[in-house]
């Protein structure tokens, strides 16, 4: 990998790839514990139909899918949020009808975009606007997450009570979708429209293996994901596999030593069990 | 839907709200809370209660079955309210925390995972997060659904202490008759668009008592038959 640093285009790669495994690994945390793991995975999907929309009229690829994919947010938040479709549905009828979208695009417009790269993602494919975007919108990610941190902990613990005591969650809910929407269109052109939500879903679901309080899994999250996101780089560089492909696996890795950490542990404490507490 | 109810809670009062599933309970205290409106009428908060200033013990959601978090950062999120537009909480918070964790026995279990306690030990610290939001005013909401006989007593233990010796107003809405009767001293009696609201002497001699109490007195024979089980 170290040969592979003095490529522009990998510098680019790389820097965009880890502010978006730190966002993402963030985002994840709430994400995964309200139920909204697939959320990620929809929106990526409408990256992909927004992309391949994008390629088919030679417009920028960011500058059309960022507005695209955060009205999709939106709009899949009100659904679920109002019941007229559970949450899974309304991601399902999403995905499927935006890739529908960019899969018909993609055939009539000639054949010249790389549906693979689209897929399963690229480290070629990041330009220096892209660069510039991708810096903006992953520091409006992590400064947002780091002010509103407790407001967060307080609306994914507990909806009723933080409502009761005069938290907007719905804005708060908005926020963090609009968030996940940005880093899901960012990172989406490395990891792949179909990867993509595995960045939010897995560094915060192995975390939540071993740690037991919101900030060390927030912590370890961020942490797992750099990890695991340079470990795939290093893959993708020796092996030429697909980018999005080997962090994925880097991740599912990482998944199942938790696993295993988080079962070890359990049986530690239960063969050292500590003083009766009073109930 | 709720039509013509009227009531007054004082400060240092005991409220029970008892009846029926569907006869408007949650949708009671939705009001109270404001996350809801009230098509017509209003609800006064006097004596400069504000409506934010509610401790609420809402039921247990499904989310926090698994959700890592501990004890004290639980309790402290219930210091929300008093953070405004700032973003991280200050040691006055955390003391106050500690404070309210000590006064419902949690206190030695701080830094454990609020998923890895029992269900008496959880209502608790959902308790010290209540008290975190307000000393004045707690809701609770079904605070013994899903406890052993034991943790339920020790649950309105806790919360007849605070209500007796702290002097906090307790609005408590619950199936079990018995227990609100022992701890309240005023009683709101909802059923079927009817409501029957008056201090608890008054609601045990009403006609309104005397049919609710023989429906309900077969399973309160079944909870006594349960408690002697486990404890055999």
């Amino acid at each position: 990998m170290l040969d592979m640093l003095s490529y522009e285009f990998f510098q680019r790669a790389l820097i965009v790839g880890m502010l978006v495994s730190l966002c993402s690994s963030l985002l994840g945390v709430p994400l995964v514990l309200k139920r909204f793991s697939m959320i990620g995975d929809g929106l990526s999907h409408v990256g992909f139909g927004a992309l391949a929309v994008a390629a088919a009229m030679n417009l920028a690829p960011l500058w059309v899918s960022i507005p695209v994919v955060v009205i999709a947010a939106f709009l899949l938040l009100k659904l679920s949020g109002a019941g007229k479709l559970s949450g899974d549905a309304a991601v399902a009828v999403f995905s499927s009808g935006a890739l529908a979208i960019g899969a018909v695009v993609l055939s009539q417009s000639g054949g010249n975009a790389d549906v693979s790269s689209y897929m399963f993602g690229s480290i070629m494919a990041i330009t220096g606007d892209d660069l510039l975007l991708s810096v903006l919108c992953s520091a409006v990610v992590i400064i947002l997450f780091i002010v509103f941190y407790n407001k967060i902990f307080a609306v994914t613990f507990d909806e009723g009570f933080a409502g009761a005591t005069g938290v907007r969650t719905e804005l708060y809910d908005t926020v963090i979708s609009l968030l996940t929407a940005l880093t899901v269109v960012v990172g989406m052109r490395i990891m792949g429209a179909l990867l993509i939500s595995s960045l939010i879903v897995f560094p915060a679901l192995s975390s939540m293996r071993v740690f037991k309080s919101f900030r060390g899994v927030t912590v370890c999250s961020a942490v797992l994901s750099e990890v695991c996101f340079i470990a795939g780089m290093e893959v993708t560089c020796e092996l030429d596999f697909p980018a999005g492909a080997s962090v994925v696996l880097a991740f599912l890795a990482a998944f199942l030593i938790f696993c295993a950490a988080g079962y070890i542990i359990k049986r530690v404490r239960k063969s050292t069990p500590k003083p009766q507490e009073d109930i | 839907m709720i039509n013509d109810l009227s009531f007054t809670v004082y400060q240092g009062d005991f409220l029970g709200i008892v009846g029926e599933n569907g006869s408007g309970k949650t949708t009671l205290m939705k009001l109270l809370l404001g996350l809801k409106q009230p098509q017509s009428g209003q609800i006064i908060f006097s004596g400069g209660l504000k409506q934010s200033e509610i401790g609420y013990l809402p039921q247990q959601t499904l989310t926090q079955r698994d959700f890592p978090a501990t004890v004290r950062e639980v309790v402290l999120s219930g210091r929300l309210s008093k953070l405004g537009i700032k973003p991280f909480y200050s040691k006055s918070d955390k003391n106050k925390a500690e404070e309210y964790m000590k006064l419902t026995g949690v206190d030695m279990l701080s830094g454990r995972s609020y998923r890895e306690l029992s269900g008496g030990q959880q209502q608790r610290v959902l308790l010290a997060r209540a008290l975190c939001a307000t000393e004045k005013l707690l809701l609770l909401d079904e605070p013994i659904s899903g406890l052993d006989p034991y943790s339920a007593q020790d649950m309105y233990d806790t919360v007849r202490r605070l209500n007796k010796d702290m002097g906090v107003t307790v609005i408590m809405i619950s199936h079990d008759l018995n227990g609100a009767l022992r701890c309240s001293n005023r009683v709101l009696h909802m059923e079927g668009g009817q409501y029957y609201f008056g201090t608890t002497e008054e609601y045990r001699a009403s006609d309104i008592f005397h049919t609710m109490s023989t429906c309900d007195c077969h399973c309160c024979c079944e909870h006594h038959t349960k408690g002697g089980g486990e404890s055999a």
